[in-house]
């Protein structure tokens, strides 16, 4: 019977989407626990850190610098239509602060140190690594997930700033040294245009953005399915899902922001 | 002494154990065999609380780990085993001296002297001193099953649970890993479980021997008892017969 067959499957789909969600938000509370009971665990933060933080910086420095000098292009491309060239400035640091640097550091972020972290973690999974902990009473959500939870949580806002600061001195050397807009301009209008608002729109969407990627990264991991082809499935998984995740909570929140702040 | 009584657990259809009680003596060396897939290492977790029984109880030393209504009170039982797993499962990210160190540090407050003093005593104890500041991907198989014991008994458990401690090994170094046992046992006076399918090979280590099958203890005994048991899947499993009641699944 294909009808009941077909009802069977959206069924069971429905169910074990259902599962996987509400296991992913039971995953995301114990984490949470994790984070705010004691003991804490400052080294093992710091080296989260230092592994999706400042290994990260030089990655998110490259592509900042060249997001900047293509908005730049595009910037007096465009304004000049208009007569509006001497707003590149501006429209390069809107860009950047309110909708680009969060993003592109968000999703840079994930592929580097995203993958790593589900493959880690999975592996420790298949090889009995997160089974060697709870034997030994260390809970894998305190030692393993909650540290890369805060980690990214810090971190996405840090390397936010450094893309922000790095495309604007991007914009700046192709739009003053390469295109002839004036330097005082460039800058004098990015001031008078960019609010406190714009920083805290970009900022809040940032720690928004380090929490879907620790919590999708570590969760994948360790939901890690048996051998090689479950951590390469995960590894994909947790990318796709964190990015898919990323642009859908960016839409949401700048409509929300907008409505907030403006 | 390790109680299991009358433990059941499924994963969705799947009936692993039905009904499985099975008295795990103190100071001897129960080994638990089997064919693959039967449900020996879903038994060892069971005792160590990372999977919940769906019906019956196990009890170490007294201590009920499957009514533990937290993880800290399981935390608390845990506190007398040790596990050496079956590709031994140290911290890639850690040496040998950090792996063995770890119980010590994480779930002890002690001294970062008394720490060092009863890590340097357990490698010189296992032959391990010239290992400890290696990685576990650059020494031999071997010498991780030692690196293993050692992070296994460093928090003197009562008991050490070894799951399948000799696959994927070559005979050699897997009677290497049979004389670790018998040298630890002999030196530290623990209670073993031993999960393993290596008949007779495992015998040298257990006390006594119980074989699992189809969800159910089907036999047990002292390893002589054991041999001579007049049950047609144990006598076809012990002789690795492929024509009997046990199916290759």
């Amino acid at each position: 019977m294909p009808v009941v067959d077909a009802t069977e499957a959206l069924g069971r789909t429905v169910t074990n989407v259902t599962e996987a969600w509400g296991r992913s938000w039971i995953f995301l509370g114990k984490t949470l626990a994790g984070l705010i009971s004691p003991p804490f665990r400052y080294r093992l933060f710091l080296d989260q850190l230092y592994q999706i933080g400042v290994k990260s910086t030089l990655v998110v420095a490259l592509i900042g610098i060249f997001t900047g000098a293509v908005l730049a292009v595009q910037g007096v491309y465009t304004l000049s239509k208009f007569g509006a060239s001497a707003f590149t400035g501006s429209a390069v640091a809107l860009s950047l602060i309110r909708e680009l640097g969060p993003v592109l550091t968000a999703l840079m972020v994930i592929g580097r140190a995203g993958s790593a972290i589900t493959a880690e973690i999975g592996i420790m999974k298949i090889t009995e690594q997160l089974d060697a902990l709870r034997s030994m009473a260390v809970d894998p959500m305190r030692y393993l997930m909650a540290p890369r939870l805060l980690a990214g949580i810090i971190a996405m806002p840090l390397l936010t700033g450094i893309f922000i600061t790095i495309g604007i001195f991007g914009g700046f050397i192709v739009g003053v040294g390469l295109l002839g807009l004036s330097s005082g301009t460039f800058f004098s209008d990015m001031v008078a245009a960019v609010d406190n608002v714009d920083v805290y729109s970009g900022f809040i969407k940032s720690v928004a953005f380090g929490f879907i990627f620790g919590w999708v990264s570590c969760y994948k991991g360790y939901t890690c399915g048996f051998g090689a082809v479950g951590v390469n499935r995960a590894t994909t998984e947790s990318v796709v899902t964190a990015s898919v995740a990323v642009l859908v909570l960016d839409y949401f929140l700048t409509s929300i922001l907008t409505r907030v702040f403006m | 002494m390790i109680c299991v009584r009358n433990v059941s657990k499924r994963f969705g259809k799947q009936v692993v154990l039905s009904g499985v009680s099975l008295n795990i003596e103190d100071g001897k060396t129960t080994t638990i065999v089997g064919p693959s897939g039967v449900g020996k290492s879903v038994l060892l977790k069971l005792i160590m609380g990372i999977l919940a029984p769906d019906q019956g109880e196990i009890e170490i030393f007294g201590e009920n780990i499957t009514r533990a209504d937290s993880e800290a009170e399981r935390n608390r039982i845990r506190a007398s085993l040790g596990v050496l797993f079956q590709s031994a499962a140290l911290f890639d990210s850690l040496t040998v001296y950090e792996n063995v160190a770890f119980a010590l540090n994480q779930r002890f407050s002690l001294p970062r002297k008394e720490v060092h003093e009863r890590v340097v005593s357990m490698l010189s104890a296992l032959s391990l001193e010239s290992f400890a500041f290696r990685y576990p991907q650059e020494i031999s198989i071997g010498i991780r099953k030692r690196v293993g014991m050692a992070r296994a008994l460093i928090t003197q458990p009562k008991v050490v649970l070894f799951d399948e401690p000799n696959t994927g090994l070559d005979p050699l170094v897997g009677q290497e890993v049979y004389d670790l046992i018998k040298e630890c046992r002999k030196k530290w006076g623990f209670t073993g479980v031993v999960i393993s399918h290596e008949l007779p090979e495992v015998f040298q280590v257990s006390d006594r021997v119980a074989m699992i099958l189809q969800g159910k203890i089907i036999e047990e005994g002292t390893p002589a008892e054991f041999a001579a048991s007049a049950n047609p899947a144990v006598q076809q499993f012990l002789n690795g017969r492929i024509d009997g009641p046990i199916k290759i699944q």
